[in-house]
């Protein structure tokens, strides 16, 4: 299985995020992450899903998210022609001896220190799930409180946004 | 970026140009026929539902009062133009709904309250879902003040039923009712037909509101359906016009599409093989010589065996489902496969397709037609003597029959074959619940007419057929509606008779009493070493009969008839013939042991299919 990430575009409704993810468990898809916020149209949304998921179930579970009515359009992103971002949050314990390395370890991730008491940072990161990873790792012989990470975002790269694509699609159709 | 995903149909191009506007996507309401006087008018938002259904189209729906629908029952009592009818139990509505939706072609209406009432049209809805069959349940919901409390008859009811529906929604707005109701009937009878659940808050029903019918759906996102691609068309032409072995796999939604004139054309221009599935049955004529009748489980061996050596397998509104299809990686092993459907999911989902169609099969024969005509013109007509060689010794070597048991009871398929010869195909519907009689009933009823035939196919509902009856006959007053139901299924669904006797719906009920759940205990009989657990029911022969179905028909207003005997069988058919002013329930107690041949055995595959009881087809005798 191989990891997919792709955008919805949805109505702004009521229940359509319940909806979306319902179908995925429905027929038995992992969603790894779901990430859901307005777009530059407030009537419109964008769920931005990672599944571990087959080409062949992939094509079967897109198609059965394009029947619900608030559902306007899914597109997949491919790691090497979009920009893909996770966020993380992690609470460190680290008092005066051990905040340095802490701190080397933030530095080196580019990485920002959000919040800091006597004994304790908060770490904010954005990056890819593979640099999100590794700063966990980097970060795992100190004492780590708690971490919360968002689901992944991501953007095609280029000029063109999806719906000039869809146009484009239709045009050389 | 991969795929970009555009819906079929339309909508991509669409949003893309009016972004960053709201999306919209205006369509017509064709059923709309709202009076121009409506609009602009103050009313309760219950009156609003009313006139909605009535501007709607709806003539005829089916119901239960109840605390959260209670001020919608009041304007309901003075509507012109909708007959409501109290039904018995809240499936019995949405049955009776599925009934009239299948024998009308119109979108079936049923009416609950909320919490209790609108769970128990959990199962109609799932079965229309399953079945594409174009509903509108209304609910009453809890005032929007209360929702989330746990109040009273609380549930929720789009929550539950999301996934069995095509679409649902709240209605908390007075406001957004006629809106929410006009794109119910869109979205119901549109594209692939399905049930579609408007739940609405008493606190929206009883405040008042001004009537807005829209006049235009605007849903960006609906997928209306696709014109069928030229280039496939020619290439399932091509395909049909060069195969040696070809078969036209039909399924329901030929009927649901109103296609039968068009199936017929492809069917004699082509020569083609066809099986009609259980959902498909009327589509063609029995008496079609090309037909060769039901594929699956239960299938004709001809039906089944002609697919298993097909070398082309044209699909026409059809899924691949798993009675039909028997262990799937065995199913037509040689066969191209060209796959028409309505539904873009339905190609490929289960088995992988070489040529895709996605349109609404009226267009499709109408496009498929004149192709076929073009290669035939260019190429001569395929030689399929060879074929129908091969496939008219199937048909007649290993025909539909049955043997009657030792027991020397009535045998279920002569009082089911009877049935279909003494009743007239052109002006008789038949409905049927779930199990043996079922598919006795598919097997031994010669149809003719598409819509004739109305069961549960794909969620396999037992109780089905009575309240299914009832619909049909309030949409249908002037056919003869026989439901046929075994001693089962009556017990689930029976109080609806209670229904047909008081409002004058004259339906006929056949019950096939075996007094057992037949088609559970024939399978104890052929997998579970006759080990019959829970299947005994003690309502037919040499039983103490309870309930005694005569009395219970008798203690529901009906006519009460039981036949015994092969003897007695044509003349108590007429005789319930006779009756068309009340409700009649006939009794026809039969042998237990019958079984129901030929079969695949569940996950076996196809060319496992046995005739009867340890007899196998011998394949390979042409070969």
């Amino acid at each position: 299985m191989t990891k997919h990430t792709l955008s919805v575009l949805v109505e702004n409704k009521p229940g359509v995020l319940a909806r979306v993810a319902g179908l995925f468990s429905r027929r038995a898809f992992n969603i790894h992450s779901l990430a859901v916020g307005q777009t530059e149209h407030p009537e419109i949304s964008r769920i931005t899903v990672v599944v571990d998921v087959d080409e062949l179930p992939l094509e079967q579970v897109t198609k059965q998210l394009n029947k619900l009515v608030h559902v306007l359009k899914i597109v997949e992103l491919e790691e090497g022609r979009s920009v893909q971002r996770d966020l993380l949050l992690v609470k460190v314990r680290a008092d005066a001896r051990q905040r340095t390395d802490v701190l080397q370890i933030v530095d080196l991730f580019r990485a920002h220190v959000v919040d800091v008491s006597t004994d304790s940072v908060v770490i904010e990161a954005v990056g890819t799930p593979d640099k999100l990873e590794a700063l966990l790792a980097a970060l795992a012989p100190h004492d780590v409180r708690e971490i919360v990470q968002s689901g992944t975002v991501a953007i095609g790269r280029g000029a063109r946004s999806i719906t000039e694509r869809a146009l484009d699609r239709v045009a050389t159709a | 970026m991969a795929q970009v995903q555009a819906k079929p149909g339309v909508p991509a191009a669409r949003i893309a140009r009016q972004a960053p506007g709201a999306p919209t996507l205006a369509r017509p309401t064709p059923q709309s026929n709202p009076d121009p006087a409506l609009n602009g008018a103050q009313m309760t938002g219950a009156e609003a539902i009313i006139r909605s259904l009535e501007c709607a189209g709806a003539t005829d729906v089916f119901g239960i009062p109840g605390g959260a629908i209670l001020p919608t029952y009041d304007p309901l009592m003075d509507s012109q133009k909708l007959r409501h009818i109290l039904v018995r139990h809240e499936q019995g509505a949405g049955h009776a709904a599925q009934g009239y939706a299948h024998a009308t072609g119109k979108v079936g209406v049923c009416i609950a309250t909320s919490g209790p009432g609108a769970t128990n049209l959990v199962t109609p809805i799932a079965d229309a879902n399953m079945d594409s069959i174009p509903m509108v349940a209304i609910t009453g919901q809890v005032g929007a003040a209360m929702i989330g409390t746990d109040a009273f008859q609380e549930a929720d009811i789009v929550g539950i039923t999301a996934p069995i529906t095509k679409h649902n929604v709240l209605v908390t707005d007075p406001a957004e009712i006629p809106k929410a109701i006009a794109e119910a009937f869109y979205i119901a009878s549109h594209g692939r037909p399905g049930p579609v659940l408007v739940d609405i808050a008493k606190s929206a029903q009883q405040a008042t509101t001004t009537f807005q019918w829209p006049g235009r759906i605007e849903l960006p996102g609906f997928n209306n359906g696709a014109r069928p691609h030229q280039k496939t068309i020619q290439e399932a032409a091509r395909l049909l016009a060069t195969a040696r072995r070809p078969v036209l796999y039909v399924g329901g939604g030929v009927i649901r599409a109103g296609a039968s004139e068009g199936l017929r054309k492809l069917v004699d221009l082509s020569g083609a093989a066809v099986v009609t599935t259980l959902m498909a049955r009327g589509a063609l004529p029995d008496s079609h010589p090309q037909h060769l009748g039901m594929p699956g489980m239960h299938g004709t061996v001809a039906a089944v065996a002609s697919m298993q050596k097909a070398d082309l397998v044209v699909s026409l509104g059809a899924r691949f489902d798993d009675r039909v299809t028997g262990a799937l990686n065995s199913f037509a092993p040689h066969a191209t496969i060209v796959h028409a459907d309505i539904d873009p999911a339905e190609i490929g989902k289960n088995r992988a397709v070489d040529v895709p169609i996605v349109g609404d099969l009226k267009d499709v024969f109408a496009a498929l037609v004149p192709a076929l005509a073009a290669e035939h013109e260019r190429h001569g007509k395929p030689d399929l003597e060879a074929w129908w060689a091969q496939l008219d010794d199937w048909r007649s070597t290993y025909a539909l029959g049955y043997t009657p048991t030792n027991d020397q009871l009535s045998s279920p398929q002569h009082v089911i074959q009877r049935l279909g010869e003494l009743n007239d195909p052109d002006r008789t519907i038949y409905t049927a619940g779930v199990g043996q009689h079922q598919m006795w009933a598919s097997q031994f009823i010669k149809y003719e007419h598409p819509n004739t035939w109305i069961n549960s196919g794909g969620l396999g509902t037992m109780g089905f057929s009575v309240p299914a009856a009832m619909g049909a006959q309030v949409g249908a007053p002037d056919k003869q509606v026989w439901a046929i139901d075994g001693d089962g299924c009556f017990q689930m669904t029976n109080q609806e008779l209670v229904t047909c006797a008081i409002n004058e719906i004259p339906i006929k009920v056949a019950i096939i009493n075996n007094s057992s759940l037949g088609m559970v205990r024939q399978w104890q009989t052929l997998f579970y070493d006759q080990r019959y657990s829970n299947t005994d029911l003690h309502t037919g022969h040499g039983t103490r009969r309870v309930p005694d179905f005569v009395k219970l028909a008798e203690a529901m207003g009906c006519v009460g008839l039981r036949c015994e005997s092969d003897a007695d069988v044509d003349a108590t058919i007429k005789r319930a013939n006779e009756i068309d002013d009340q409700p009649v329930v006939v009794d026809f107690t039969v042998s237990r042991d019958a079984m129901v041949w030929p079969m695949v055995a569940a996950g076996k595959s196809n060319d496992e299919i046995q005739y009867a009881k340890g007899i196998a087809p011998q394949w390979d005798r042409e070969d």
